[in-house]
């Protein structure tokens, strides 16, 4: 068996709630040779076990470069995942990974970036915000741009503030349907690229959140005149084994867990344009 | 590894059962049961199938004897292949135990695998074998129950002279006659087999037979029986790539023909020699301190297999068919260097609608009516 097969068991260092339904969760590898081995790039994912519940693939949401700890915010929508949210500090679950390839950060490097994400795909490119920011001279504009369904669905707004104070960097918000403490725009994340300034020529553009979403921003930022290459999607599929043997997260000739989940836009365009695919 | 075919008397079969035997393998060979030729232990020549033919077609599998004919390996392929020998349809992958305070302890399953031979091996499942390897073995994760099963075969091939109406391995490159990926071969004719050596393990066992050479008339005898074979098969796939024909078509109208007609059963899935699909499973025991984490063979076909928190990305049957025929079919050459089909026809004689790829292709194709 191979590191990569076999979960090991990893400690709750911390938790944090981050709604009423979504949580952040801090962990460590009991074996302390374990935790110094791990490395990840931001956009990987874990696979997380609930003894006798199920697995299931988790981003990992923490600075790749923190050694300490492996940060996975999660969503309750299911079994395992509501399994998850009864986790405390000191309870104990398996981990294994990390998988699949993550953002093109060193392609980015040296121009601007554009972080467009919906619902919780905020999830995956928090580790991005993370390092660019802690490797902001090597980076232009920082551009966040998210959408959600509901105002109240928008985790982190503090986080949101801070960043938007952060130099060099923008911050654009929307939700489809606004409330009463909204002070952004209202309608689809689209709306945001009137608003948002960068170099289309040097920026890449990071995406992640419902396939439609993606789909509508990537074309829009093409119509803008942004290089097709440089649009990057991260794919949600169903996930068993994470090391392309299951054929669950399949998507034409992709094993997303292998192939991506991040994905250059040209490698996925043709897939895209196919429903239930 | 260099050895001349010999020739083995019709009667001397049990000889070769009995070197493979040697070493400790477990000989598995064409047997009747339940009906159908499965792959199952055998102990001598007498439990394989003498004089039994089948009759296949779309839908249908049914055998029958045709005394006084002796030949044993006179049918074209039941419903099993070589999978359920590499890739079992469920097995323990690691397990957990949770006394409490620890946590989760994780073990993986220690892979184990019995020497095993297995006679009477198809082209058509030699070729799918080689398929199912490029997926289990591929690195960085290959998979390490596969790899002891697999290192645990012994093959001996036979070269294939009775093909079923469904069999169209000719147009598909795979066969009948086994070219590679075997120990042992051997060609049926009328009065024993003519021996050849695939592989040194295989040599081995051939020299241990001591056998005379085998003659010209008999050579040509074999030969004969192949082409026949091949020239017999009514059934075909139009080019080996067909990646630009079926992504032209993903759109194509006639998938909702064929989902017209299929129960979205997996029945394709579970008898092609090729398909990998598989699902983790966990089963705990009542007081929940183990927990088993299984693989298990998987459908596309099913509404789990695409299922996404809440919502099933291919729900409809249009959309499973595609899945399966275009992966097959196309993205395996992307994924493997090849078309993921053998020609082996069982998921034509055994869709219990008698739904048939080659049919569909055609008509995806245009070139007819499925
Ligand atoms: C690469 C990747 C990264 C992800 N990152 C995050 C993240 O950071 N935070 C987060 O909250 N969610 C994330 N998800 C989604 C998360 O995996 C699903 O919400 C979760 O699997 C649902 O499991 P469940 O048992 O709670 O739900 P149920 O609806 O009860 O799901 C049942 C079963 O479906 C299977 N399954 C496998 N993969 C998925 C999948 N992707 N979606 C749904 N079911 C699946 C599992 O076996 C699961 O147990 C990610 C998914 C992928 C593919
Ligand atoms: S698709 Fe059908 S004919 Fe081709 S290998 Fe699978 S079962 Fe055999
Ligand atoms: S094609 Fe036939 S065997 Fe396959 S799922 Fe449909 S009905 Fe079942
Ligand atoms: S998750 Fe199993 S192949 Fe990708």
């Amino acid at each position: 068996m191979t590191l990569h097969e076999l979960p090991a068991t990893a400690e709750i260092i911390e938790r944090m709630d981050d709604s009423s339904s979504i949580f952040t969760l801090r962990l460590r590898f009991v074996d302390p040779a374990r935790q110094t081995a791990f490395r990840s790039s931001p956009g990987q994912f874990n696979m997380l076990s609930m003894h006798g519940v199920g697995e299931v693939p988790i981003s990992i949401s923490s600075d790749p470069e923190d050694i300490h700890f492996i940060g996975h915010t999660v969503r309750a929508v299911g079994r395992v995942t509501h399994a998850l949210a009864t986790l405390r500090p000191g309870d104990r679950v398996g981990l294994r990974g990390p998988y699949g390839r993550g953002w093109p950060l060193q392609e980015a490097e040296g121009g601007d970036v554009v972080l467009v994400t919906g619902g919780l795909g905020c999830a995956p490119v928090v580790s991005v915000i993370d390092y660019v920011m802690r490797r902001r001279e090597r980076f232009g504009r920082l551009v966040i741009i998210q959408g959600v369904k509901h105002a109240e669905d928008l985790i982190w707004r503090q986080r949101y503030e801070a960043w938007a104070h952060a130099p060099d960097t923008q911050v654009w918000l929307a939700a489809d349907v606004g409330g009463p403490h909204w002070a952004w725009d209202v309608g689809p994340v689209t709306v945001l690229l009137d608003h948002a300034e960068f170099d289309h020529a040097q920026a890449h553009a990071l995406m992640c959140g419902p396939e439609p979403m993606m789909k509508a921003v990537a074309e829009r930022l093409l119509d803008d005149g942004m290089p097709t290459e440089r649009l990057w999607l991260s794919m949600e599929r169903n996930m068993h084994c994470a090391v392309g043997h299951c054929g669950h997260c399949q998507l034409g000739p992709l094993f997303v867990c292998r192939d991506g989940p991040v994905f250059p836009y040209p490698v996925l365009a043709p897939w895209l344009r196919h429903r239930s695919l | 590894m260099a050895s001349e075919p010999g020739f083995l008397p019709r009667d001397g079969l049990d000889r070769l059962i009995e070197a493979l035997r040697r070493d400790g393998r477990e000989v598995i060979g064409p047997r009747v049961r339940d009906g159908a030729i499965v792959y199952a232990p055998i102990a001598a020549a007498a439990d394989l199938p003498a004089g039994v033919r089948d009759a296949q077609s779309p839908g249908a599998y049914a055998l029958h004897a045709v005394s006084p004919d002796e030949r044993l390996f006179a049918w074209a392929n039941g419903p099993q292949a070589l999978k359920p020998l590499v890739f079992v349809p469920h097995e323990l992958l690691w397990s957990s135990r949770n006394d409490g305070a620890d946590g989760p302890q994780f073990t993986a399953a220690e892979p184990a695998a019995r020497p095993t031979a297995v006679i009477g091996v198809r082209a058509c499942d030699l070729a799918a074998l080689a398929l199912q390897d490029r997926h289990f073995l591929r690195e960085p994760y290959p998979d390490p129950a596969y790899r002891a099963r697999r290192d645990a075969l012994f093959l001996v091939a036979v070269h294939c002279t009775h093909q079923a109406d469904t069999c169209f391995c000719a147009s598909t490159g795979d066969g009948p006659e086994a070219e590679s990926g075997f120990d042992l071969a051997l060609h049926e004719i009328d009065d024993g087999f003519i021996v050849a050596a695939g592989s040194d393990a295989g040599a081995a066992v051939l020299a241990g037979l001591d056998l005379a050479a085998a003659d010209q008339a008999r050579m040509d005898e074999a030969r004969a029986g192949v082409e026949a074979a091949a020239a017999a098969q009514s059934r075909s796939l139009p080019s080996r790539d067909l990646r630009p024909t079926l992504l032209e078509r993903l759109e194509s109208p006639q998938w909702d023909a064929v989902a017209e007609r299929c129960l979205s059963c997996g029945n394709c899935t579970a008898v092609c020699p090729t398909c990998f699909c598989n699902a983790e499973v966990n089963e705990a025991t009542i007081d929940g301190r183990e927990n088993g984490h299984y693989r298990q063979w998987d459908s596309c076909f099913t509404s789990g297999h695409s299922y996404l928190h809440g919502i099933v990305i291919r729900s409809e049957t249009r959309a499973r068919y595609r899945q399966w025929l275009t992966h097959k079919l196309a993205h395996w050459h992307d994924q493997y260097g090849r078309s993921g089909c053998v020609g082996c026809g069982r998921c034509i004689s055994w869709c219990p609608v008698g739904i048939d790829l080659t049919a569909e292709v055609a008509a995806l194709a245009g070139e007819g009516t499925a």
